[in-house]
């Protein structure tokens, strides 16, 4: 195949100045922050350690406040997160990502952790969240029960039952003894939730916090059934962790009293 | 009147018109960037001049003063130029009956149509050929039957023989000159052959203008302009004429025979000679002949057993023996003198 | 035989190409390395994977012919003729190259979705596109259409306008000259930008699952089955992956141009 065509000789100099650039501004800020696993235990201070704590997306918020607050406690350590898809982080994990905490947003993928013999101290649950139903702001399609999802042009999104929030869903469809008709079924809540905000879609079916971190973009309507499907939130300290105290430390934080009410503040539930 | 071209193109500053009558071949003559490839493109519709006419058969194809301007396709103007151009994805047949299956021919009868021509251009044998195959003299007869099959009003050609090989040009000249004797044609050339073989008439063009327009036998022997003397092999220098004799633009005087119709005391008039009427001295010689010039030797080119000496502005032609014995290289200088009775003065038009 | 002798490679430059060649192939060889062979037949062959392979077979070749239907003209446009701005739109043409998909498939979303650009009126049209197969076309024609325009404009130029005036000249119209002459000789490169637009189209991803959603046997392509087994069965997503390169390269090696020059 043939591309445009090719560069003039002063527009490929005016590209080559620009990557050049590029790296230098990269290297020069790679060297001030320090970039990389340059903090070993052995050679610098003890004062400088870094936390790598692996969690699922949906504790994106809750987590980086905690995990400002335990800066502050902890004078000279740095806490960085990985967010993502609780199977993504499991899968990263065991090939050898460098964690030394999991959240994990169900069991079901901390078991796997476990079967592997991952994990350092034994998980512990920390949260549970249950599901909401979530509309458009001017709910256009009137929905105020569950019942509601199962109407006729209804277009419903929900999340594909491969997934947590979908195995969920599809949990308390079968206890209401309904038969959803989705439009799409999709790989995350995040993507149910676009869905809705977008306007595309007139109802999913998604965490509370998910609700209460949308805010007024959405309408969450909650319903009684959500009580079949709760989801629990592990926690566990890894084995192969560099810094296990500090690691045990974040745990605890997350499993005390300042953890537990900035959970709650973001809608989680008591596990 | 058949055709009748002109048209004015500052960018390449070309100003020319002329008129062909119907049936008539011209031969377009003139230096590379004379303006004659802008002329066919003009009356093929490829290039839109700012001012111009094409008027064939009495249709205006292009009138920019009345915005007519009609497209490419719409003027029955066939032109061939010096690369065939043939279909690389279809047959020779296919090639051939493109022209009347544009007219909407059925197909049956376009490629009857073809075959008729490709035999009357000799390449009937290669109609189930694809064009890759060809040499260069097969796919340019397979060219002009495909040119012909089109049934245009009027045929441009642009040095069609430029790129073949020596060989089988005459047998193509051959075949153009029985395919253009009874058509409306202009032919771009550099080749006298073409010129006298398959031309009735000639227009010589220099820097855009017009210089010479005669018939072909006439404008050869009795040239007026630089371009046609070369071409016809000739010396040519202008000047004026005296009564007696040529006072030469550049300087000089030249004593030859004036020629019918005699020329009057004031005329602008062109003196021409053959290279082999040229002696040639290492030196000025003393007294007669009066006609003698001081020349730079620039090229010395084989001809035949003769060398063709050439300088700035003439030619001579001198045995191999005379060139070892005056030890002439490029570069040096020599005389040319020429008899007064070897030399035709003509009166300008 | 005589083998026609070239004009040498620098030898250096060998170095190189094999590592390029290693980089390419590695990663499929460590995929065929993870595929449970036992199951490979049952893991492609599951209701959900049929319906996911038929899926995007046929969106794929609905994108194709989409391309071609726009992506032709748009290409003699931007060859055959001048006009202000071209390049500009050059440009703007080929942003979905470039462009991340998901924001492709969110572009999507602003114009034809509910509350799009054109929302309104296909609404009241009564066409609903979005959650639709029609939708996977449309993100898929968005990401594909560049690759046939770029590489039909490249053969167009290449091909030269020699053969069309020509063509002209012998009394042919525009659309004659388009149909016999203009199109028979860039049919390489239209192949060719079939087959790249085929291929895009196959392993479209992102734009399709922000702006059709993910549905088995409506809008759920291979890519998207792939994405969503890897979270249950790491084992079926790598078999559905081997699938996808196997048809993928069965399509390239069937559509592949013929050389021959011309």
């Amino acid at each position: 195949m043939a591309f445009p065509p090719p560069m003039r000789w002063d527009e490929a100099m005016n590209l080559r100045t620009r990557v050049i650039s590029a790296l230098v501004v990269l290297s020069t800020s790679a060297a001030l922050t320090g970039c990389g696993s340059s903090d070993d235990d052995k050679t610098s201070a003890p004062k400088s350690e870094t936390l790598t704590v692996y969690a699922a997306a949906s504790l994106t918020g809750v987590f980086t406040d905690l995990g400002k607050k335990f800066e502050a406690d902890h004078p000279g350590v740095k806490v960085t997160f990985s967010f993502g898809g609780s199977s993504d982080l499991v899968t990263q994990i065991q090939q050898g990502a460098p964690a030394d905490v999991f959240a994990s947003a169900d069991t079901k993928n901390m078991d796997k952790l476990t079967a592997d013999g991952l994990q350092g101290d034994a998980p512990e649950n920390f949260a549970s969240n249950t599901l909401e139903i979530v509309t458009p702001p001017d709910n256009p399609a009137k929905i105020d029960s569950l019942d509601d999802l199962a109407k006729k042009g209804v277009a419903l999104v929900i999340c594909a039952p491969e997934v947590p929030c979908g195995s969920a869903a599809q949990k308390v469809e079968e206890g209401a003894k309904l038969t959803f008709k989705p439009v799409s079924e999709e790989q995350s809540v995040k993507d149910v939730l676009a869905k809705v905000t977008s306007g595309e879609a007139d109802a999913g079916l998604v965490y509370v916090t998910d609700v209460k971190a949308a805010g007024d973009a959405v309408n969450g309507v909650t319903f009684p059934e959500a009580a079949s499907a709760v989801n629990t939130y592990p926690i566990a300290t890894l084995k192969d962790s560099k810094h296990a105290a500090l690691a045990k430390a974040f745990v605890e934080l997350v499993l005390g009293t300042v953890g537990q009410e900035a959970l709650a503040g973001a809608g989680f539930a008591k596990p | 009147m058949s055709l009748e071209l002109g048209a004015r193109v500052a960018e390449r500053d070309v100003d020319a018109s002329f008129e062909i009558n119907t049936g008539q071949t011209v031969a377009l003559l003139g230096e590379n960037g004379a303006g004659k490839s802008t002329l066919l493109a003009v009356a093929a519709g490829l290039l839109r001049p700012e001012r111009g006419r094409v008027v064939l058969d009495g249709q205006p194809l292009l009138d920019t003063d009345n915005g007519v301007d009609l497209p490419p396709h719409r003027r029955g103007v066939a032109l061939l130029s010096q690369d065939p151009l043939l279909f690389p994805h279809l047959t020779v047949l296919d090639n051939v009956a493109f022209g009347p299956r544009s007219r909407g021919v059925p197909r049956r009868d376009a490629q009857q149509q073809a075959e008729h021509w490709l035999s009357q251009v000799g390449a009937l044998d290669l109609a189930g050929r694809k064009p890759g195959g060809l040499s260069g003299g097969q796919a340019q007869r397979v060219a002009i039957a495909r040119a012909l099959a089109a049934d245009p009003r009027l045929l441009l050609l642009d040095e069609p023989m430029a790129s073949l090989d020596v060989e089988v040009t005459p047998a193509l000249r051959q075949t153009l000159r029985g395919v253009l004797a009874d058509r409306t044609a202009v032919i771009v050339t550099h080749d006298v052959l073409d010129a006298l073989l398959l031309a009735d008439r000639v227009v010589v063009l220099e820097n855009g203008r017009i210089v010479e327009d005669g018939d072909t036998r006439v404008v050869l022997t009795r040239p007026r302009s630089r371009f046609a003397a070369r071409l016809a092999g000739v010396n040519l220098l202008a000047g004026t004429w005296t009564g007696d004799h040529v006072e030469l633009d550049d300087g000089g005087v030249l004593f030859g025979m004036a020629a019918e119709p005699l020329p009057q005391p004031g005329d602008r008039v062109v003196a021409t000679f053959k290279p082999h009427a040229v002696a040639v001295y290492r030196d000025l010689p003393q007294g007669s002949p009066r006609n003698s010039f001081g020349v730079r030797i620039d090229e010395l080119e084989p001809l035949g057993d003769l060398i063709r000496l050439r300088t700035e502005q003439l030619s001579a032609d001198v045995t191999l023996q005379a060139v070892a014995d005056l030890d002439l290289t490029p570069g040096t200088w020599a005389a040319f003198s020429v008899k007064a009775t070897e030399i035709d003065v003509y009166r300008l038009a | 035989m005589g083998r026609t002798r070239t004009v040498g490679l620098p030898g250096w430059l060998y170095v190189p190409a094999l590592v390029g060649a290693v980089f390419v192939l590695l990663p499929l060889v460590a995929i065929i390395t993870k595929v449970d062979w036992a199951n490979f037949g049952t893991l492609i062959t599951s209701e959900s994977s049929k319906d996911a392979l038929l899926l995007s077979l046929r969106t794929s070749a609905a994108t194709t012919v989409l391309c071609v239907l726009l992506g032709v003209p748009m290409a003699l446009v931007l060859a055959r003729t001048t006009f202000p701005g071209q390049n500009v739109l050059r440009s703007l043409v080929l942003l979905p190259l470039v462009l991340p998909p998901v924001v492709g498939g969110l572009a999507l979303l602003y114009t034809f979705g509910r509350k799009g650009l054109l929302g309104h009126a296909l609404e009241v049209m009564d066409i609903r596109i979005a959650f639709s197969t029609m939708a996977v076309v449309l993100a898929q024609t968005f990401v594909a259409l560049p690759f046939l325009v770029v590489s039909l404009e490249g053969a167009l130029r290449t091909a030269g306008q020699r053969y069309e005036v020509v063509a002209a000249g012998l009394g042919a119209g525009p659309t004659t000259v388009f149909r016999r002459v203009t199109l028979p000789l860039v049919l390489p490169g239209l192949l060719a930008g079939m087959v790249l637009s085929f291929a895009r189209a196959l392993g479209e991803f992102g734009a399709t699952i922000t702006f059709a959603g993910s549905l088995q046997g409506v809008t759920r392509t291979l890519p998207l089955e792939i994405y969503l087994q890897r979270e249950v069965d790491p084992d079926a997503a790598v078999a559905l992956a081997l699938l996808l390169v196997v048809v993928a390269v069965v399509v390239i090696a069937l559509a592949r141009p013929d050389r021959r020059e011309p």
